[in-house]
């Protein structure tokens, strides 16, 4: 068993550190890349904190919906085969519902703060970007 | 970015920036009358495709110039799929006669200048950081009419003469959706949702225009100059082609570039039906919203597809900046664009 602080613990700490300390002090032309930076941190932490979760609601969906099991890359491979030659209805309720669900958790970690993305998840309200 | 390369660069800008001043020195007068040097040699961007570089050319104490060099990257590289840099500056002469704002270019430059292929314009004062245009107060009178003024000027884009221009490519929307299927199939990813809009657009594609016309590419905030005027330039003429006008109506609706502004469809500053309204008033035909649809969920698959694609860059080294990285994550914006396009919820 690994010693604490948590790799999520000393993630944080190097987002706050990046915002808080370095930022105000970098120069002009690297001030975004010290922001890009954090943001990255943020991100990574946002899917370590997912912990899988998504991944398996989004596996079970596939199950469903393709009638085969699998691991997930092979899951979306035959969802992606199957709507390119047409086997998969892309018609049907449940295959854009699993669509919109599967984007929407794949935004809560890439890009929370996108507006198209708080207005499908419900969020709307609060600080919105993109 | 490694420090190693960081010095290499910053000393690669500053021969660059001693050299062009040296060499535009030469020919300041054909850039200003009367000017005798060129100064504040600035580069602006660092593109993969092109370099920007801002400066003065001065002469006494009345000549005060200020002009804009586009430039090949390190001179002479070129990337592919541009019109070349010779090409576009005609492309600009021939829209700035047809009616279009754009900033009027000064001199192409020739082997004999010693600085590589580019040009220089004049430059423009304005914004086009969106964020300011979209939220400031200075631009709020501005907002109220940019939406109808970019259609007229996509309506003077579109019946600029086509005998005026230097040959183009025709790339009609057959041609790019088979292009970016291409591409698309040779990066080997499973992506569900593109595979969803390449199916709805190949039900969906507009036949190739009878009459092909200019389209300028990228049209859209960050290649405009704003004024609480409005618009005062169009840039980035770097991938005008041939082909159908509805092509850059729907590029500057693409979400994307609203920044936002989910509601407002045109450029986060307005209506579709105030663009096409301005389109139409400035001798535009018949806009056809089905058709700017499948051009609008063109553009924003084909921007998905390059956002996909920086995980190449980025893991080969030709790019390793986090940046880059984070932009292969953005993909996924464009998916929820895609669907909203596709499956619309009430």
């Amino acid at each position: 068993m690994q010693d604490e602080p948590t790799p999520q613990e000393l993630l944080t700490a190097v987002a706050g550190w990046l915002r808080n300390e370095l930022m105000p002090v970098a120069p002009a032309d690297k001030v975004f890349h010290v922001r890009v930076a954090a943001n990255a941190i943020d991100l990574a932490l946002r899917q370590l904190a997912q912990a899988g979760q998504g991944d398996a609601a989004e596996r079970g969906r596939l199950v469903a919906l393709l009638g085969q099991d699998g691991d997930l890359a092979t899951l979306n491979g035959a969802l992606a085969a199957g709507i390119a030659s047409g086997a998969v209805n892309a018609d049907d309720p449940a295959v854009i519902d699993h669509l919109y669900a599967a984007t929407l958790e794949k935004l809560a970690v890439d890009q929370p703060a996108y507006a198209a993305y708080r207005r499908a998840a419900g969020l709307e309200g609060g600080k919105a970007r993109g | 970015m490694k420090p190693a390369t960081d010095a290499i660069a910053a000393r690669t800008t500053l021969d660059d920036q001693a050299l062009l001043t040296h060499e535009l020195s030469r020919i300041a007068g054909q850039l200003a009358p009367g000017a005798t040097a060129v100064v504040d040699m600035t580069r602006l961007s660092g593109g993969a495709s092109q370099e920007t570089w801002a400066f003065r050319a001065v002469g006494g104490s009345a000549v005060d110039v200020g002009l804009i060099l586009r430039r090949a990257p390190g001179g002479w590289r070129q990337a592919d799929g541009a019109a070349g840099l010779e090409t576009e500056a005609a492309v600009i002469r021939a829209a700035g006669a047809g009616g279009v704002p754009v900033p009027e270019v000064i001199h192409v430059l020739a082997p004999e200048d010693g600085v590589g292929r580019g040009f220089i314009t004049r430059r423009v004062e304005g914004e086009t950081i969106a964020r300011k245009i979209l939220r400031d107060a200075e631009f709020a009178q501005a907002r109220t009419f940019l939406a109808e003024q970019c259609g007229g000027i996509l309506a003077h884009i579109a019946k600029v003469d086509v005998a005026a221009l230097p040959p183009l490519r025709l790339s009609p929307a057959r041609q790019q959706l088979d292009d970016l299927l291409r591409r698309w199939r040779g990066m080997n990813l499973h992506k569900p949702v593109f595979e969803l809009a390449f199916r709805w657009l190949a039900e969906r594609c507009p036949p190739d225009p009878a009459q092909p016309v200019l389209v300028h590419g990228d049209f859209r905030n960050g290649n405009l100059i704003i004024g609480p005027d409005g618009v005062r330039a169009v840039l980035d003429w770097e991938i005008a082609h041939l082909g159908d006008p509805m092509e850059d109506l729907a590029w500057i609706c693409v979400n994307s570039w609203r920044f936002g502004a989910l509601d407002k469809p045109a450029g986060g500053f307005g209506s579709r039906e105030q663009l096409f309204a301005g389109y139409e008033k400035a001798g535009g035909r018949k806009v056809d919203p089905q058709q700017v649809r499948f051009w609008e969920a063109l553009g924003s698959l084909r921007w998905g597809i390059a956002c996909t694609g920086m995980i190449d860059t980025f893991r080969s080294g030709l790019d390793a900046g986090v940046e880059r990285a984070m932009i292969a994550r953005r993909a996924s914006e464009t998916e929820i664009d895609l669907l909203n396009l596709i499956a619309p919820r009430a």
